[in-house]
């Protein structure tokens, strides 16, 4: 392939973006889900109400992230999304069940005339937020431990996902979105839930620790491929520094959660222990999209259809990304009942 | 048969979800601008009662969007999951169109979307009023860009055909999204959404002003101008749609004769063409039966001129025919609620010439029944579109059994019978609430916005929500 063409740069670039949108979706729709999934740990009304406050502006904006990622895929990517889609029919499927649910409970919940109704819809947004996560972590799982294609069509079978690496992912992932959640609500929340949060925020880093230790032991292990990245350079160099970043996020993590004073800290290290996790990702499975057989070269739209949306991304993605952070600008500082309630 | 079945379970499931989706996606787009001029109305005029309005109607926008944009992320992944060979070939083309229509219009929508719900009392009126539009406006730029996708499936062009993958390779965007039916549908549609939210607002109107007769009382001023907004809109835009869709059919026949011969139940083609008001079409016998014809009518209509010659089924082999018993009775619903919408209209009208437009029963009662008439005539109209393109996705190229995923029968009818769970609780739930909304008056005189007030829980958790008393929407402010 003739590295100075479109069609070798265009594959690249996109690569870029989709993997920056990826995360983007799963830094901001991961802890909102999380924050879902942190409604079994708060069993008091008033202080979901109170959650669900932090994210209830922004929350449509979360999951359009994870609209543009279908798109771009389906329009940069067709091969991989025509592979992947079908690969992982079920997961996908349960998740955007799951994703309905808890949608819809954040606008329900608070509308309903009889108690009973209004719990309902609260186990609705927990186990909608909570099986969305797993979802999404099986679906990752399941992708890297290597999608089976002929001829550019899945060839595998339909619960092919159902493997030990792609579920103990889904957990993983799960439990990353619940302590993105958690250090979200000790930055958003005051007094009693903020203490709460603190104290979950410690144990599911933990977790966490755990939880990447295993999936870095395990993934080499999947392939040999994976097992050279580690060790070939110039990779390496990139790899080397990722265990001793993880450490000392940790040890800012655990200062911070003790210290009481810093509010942002804790959820800027889970931000950190996921881009370290993502960009380690990013490195094993590069250049494959659908491993271990689709590059991301083999996967490509004509270069015309990857040129013509790159040059609207250039600009508004940009744009995008400002109106944004205004939007969670004018939602800032904790929010709190100031005693008031609305019963 | 494995095939088959799959495929016609694949298709179930598409038109189930799509045909759930399409009416939130329309709903917002008319409300929203509804919203939007309401605003602008209160901020013109300072009137009170705008803002009452505005206010009502916000807490049915939320929960419109909301389900719009769950039933959206469906869409979103369906095309690979079950349309896995259609992706593959005309993923270069749709799929940009998509990606654009995301990052200029759903990331717009949602970034405003939470100062339009909830900013008022932070970000202040005139600021507020402007994400409003903005909101508008992404609604706008969201329907231009999928039916831009949409029509390039009934009218392709602007591609070249790969050989070897059969994908299509864009060469001219521009062709591609200006595609000849692009223009007509887009207004066509428009049209629908702006109309099926009148006669919303219209028959929620009419609902209040007969229960405030009923109980011997006086109408609220809201109401009043809801009901009268909504007349004004029904007597305006219905009769414009039937000239737009008139057009529309113009360029379906000039470039879809298939679709247009099944819509009509017609198997010769001739001139002098009756219009069939009803019929049963017998594609195994190939002929209409039962049927009642207006003479002429069908090439009047058709062609603008008794003797145009209407294209019929017979012109196409059997494998490239529609189901005309879908398309024949779909479109002459449509028709058929079209001319009882602009019916309404015109009577509002002379009562409110008559100076009895809040008075008339007859009014009322008809408003009312016809508050669901625009929906349901644009899942109609989507309905003749979409099925009168069959057996293509892309018309005359790509034919649907050669676009499904290689997925097995059984994930796809789990999968059906699961979206037919989730979304009949999710959707039954939706419109109980919507409709519970609707039988509340709209507050009179809320608390105008402070913005120099602390923002709090009670006003900003549920600012739109049920549980605030009417007259006590900031009570911490008092």
């Amino acid at each position: 392939m003739d590295p100075t063409g479109a069609t070798y740069w265009l594959p690249i670039v996109w690569a870029v973006l989709a993997a920056m949108a990826i995360f983007i979706y799963v830094v901001l729709d991961g802890f909102d889900l999380g924050l879902g999934i942190l409604f079994l740990a708060e069993p008091d009304r008033t202080h979901r109400n109170l959650m669900v406050q932090t994210v209830a502006p922004v929350w449509d904006g979360n999951e359009t992230w994870m609209i543009f990622g279908g798109a771009a895929l389906y329009g940069v990517f067709p091969n991989a999304y025509a592979t992947i889609l079908p690969a992982l029919y079920l997961p996908v499927l349960v998740m955007l069940f799951a994703l309905i649910i808890r949608g819809v409970a954040f606008e329900f919940r608070s509308r309903m005339h009889t108690e009973r109704n209004r719990d309902l819809w609260d186990t609705g947004f927990f186990v909608g937020s909570l099986i969305a996560a797993i979802m999404q972590g099986v679906i990752l799982g399941t992708l890297v431990g290597g999608i089976r294609v002929e001829n550019n069509a899945f060839v595998g079978g339909s619960l092919d996902w159902l493997a030990p690496f792609p579920l103990f992912c889904g957990v993983a992932v799960a439990c990353g979105y619940t302590l993105l959640g958690a250090t979200w609500l000790v930055w958003r929340t005051e007094s009693d839930l903020q203490t709460t949060m603190r104290k979950w925020a410690g144990i599911l880093s933990v977790l966490m620790l755990l939880m990447i230790g295993v999936v870095s032991l395990w993934t080499p292990a999947l392939h040999a491929t994976y097992m050279q990245h580690w060790t070939d350079w110039p990779r390496i160099l990139f790899v080397a520094p990722v265990p001793v970043a993880v450490v000392a996020l940790a040890i800012t993590m655990f200062r911070a959660l003790r210290g009481r004073t810093s509010r942002r800290i804790p959820f800027l290290c889970a931000l950190g222990w996921f881009f370290l996790s993502f960009t380690g990702l990013g490195i094993n499975i590069w250049p494959y999209i659908v491993p271990p057989g689709m590059t991301i070269w083999d996967a490509s739209a004509p270069p015309t259809s990857q040129a013509f949306l790159l040059v609207g991304a250039l600009v508004l993605l940009p744009l995008i990304l400002t109106y944004t952070a205004y939007a969670y600008h004018v939602f800032r500082g904790p929010v709190s009942v100031h005693g008031e309630t609305y019963h | 048969m494995a095939g088959l079945d799959s495929l016609f379970l694949a298709r179930l499931q598409f038109a189930f979800t799509v045909g759930f989706h399409i009416v939130f996606p329309a709903f917002s787009i008319g409300l929203a601008a509804f919203l939007a001029v309401l605003e602008g109305l209160w901020l013109k005029t300072g009137r009170q009662v705008y803002l009452d309005l505005f206010r009502y109607w916000l807490h049915t926008f939320s929960i419109v969007f909301g389900m719009g944009v769950v039933s959206g992320l469906v869409m979103s992944y369906e095309f690979g999951t079950n349309w896995a060979r259609f992706s593959q070939k005309v993923g270069p083309i749709l799929g940009p169109l998509l990606g654009y229509e995301v990052m200029t219009a759903f990331f717009l929508e949602a970034g405003f979307l939470g100062i339009m719900l909830f900013g008022m009392n932070r970000v202040g009126p005139k600021l507020h009023f402007f994400a409003t539009c903005v909101v508008s406006l992404g609604t706008l730029i969201s329907m231009s860009w999928i039916l831009a996708s949409n029509s390039w499936m009934q009218t392709p062009q602007g591609y070249t055909m790969e050989a070897g993958t059969g994908r299509f390779i864009p060469h001219d965007w521009w062709a591609i999204i200006f595609n000849p039916s692009f223009p007509f549908r887009l207004v066509h549609m428009a049209l629908a959404a702006f109309l099926s939210v009148a006669l919303l607002v219209g028959g929620v109107g009419a609902w209040h002003l007969l229960r405030a007769r009923r109980a011997g009382q006086q109408p609220t001023e809201a109401v009043r101008i809801m009901f009268s907004m909504a007349m004004w809109m029904a007597a305006i835009v219905a009769p414009i749609q039937i000239l737009a869709g008139d057009t529309q059919g113009l360029n379906t026949l000039k470039y879809q004769p298939a679709k247009i011969a099944a819509m009509e139940g017609d198997w010769e083609s001739e001139s002098y063409a009756p219009e069939l008001l009803f019929g049963i079409p017998d594609m195994q016998n190939e002929v209409t039966r039962y049927r009642i014809a207006i003479p002429y009518a069908g090439s009047l209509i058709l062609t603008h001129s008794l003797s145009g010659k209407v294209p019929g089924m017979k012109d196409f082999p059997r494998d490239q025919r529609a189901p005309s018993y879908v398309v024949f009775f779909s479109f002459r619903i449509m028709v058929l609620l079209g001319m009882l919408m602009a019916a309404l209209g015109f009577y509002s009208v002379w009562l409110r010439w008559r100076g009895r437009l809040w008075s008339d029963v007859l009014l009322q009662r008809a408003a009312l029944i016809m508050a669901p008439a625009g929906f349901i005539a644009l899942l109609c109209g989507w309905v003749t579109t979409e099925v009168g393109r069959q057996p293509f996705t892309v018309y005359g190229l790509l034919r649907t059994a050669d676009s499904v995923s290689p997925v097995p029968g059984g994930a796809v009818a789990g999968t059906l019978v699961s979206f037919v769970i989730v979304y009949f609780i999710v959707f039954a739930s939706g419109i109980s609430i919507l409709l519970r909304g609707f039988m509340k008056e709209p507050h009179v005189n809320e608390a105008a916005p402070d913005r120099h007030q602390p923002q709090r829980a009670a006003a900003m958790a549920a600012p739109i929500s049920d549980t605030i008393p009417p007259s006590r929407p900031n009570r911490e402010g008092e």
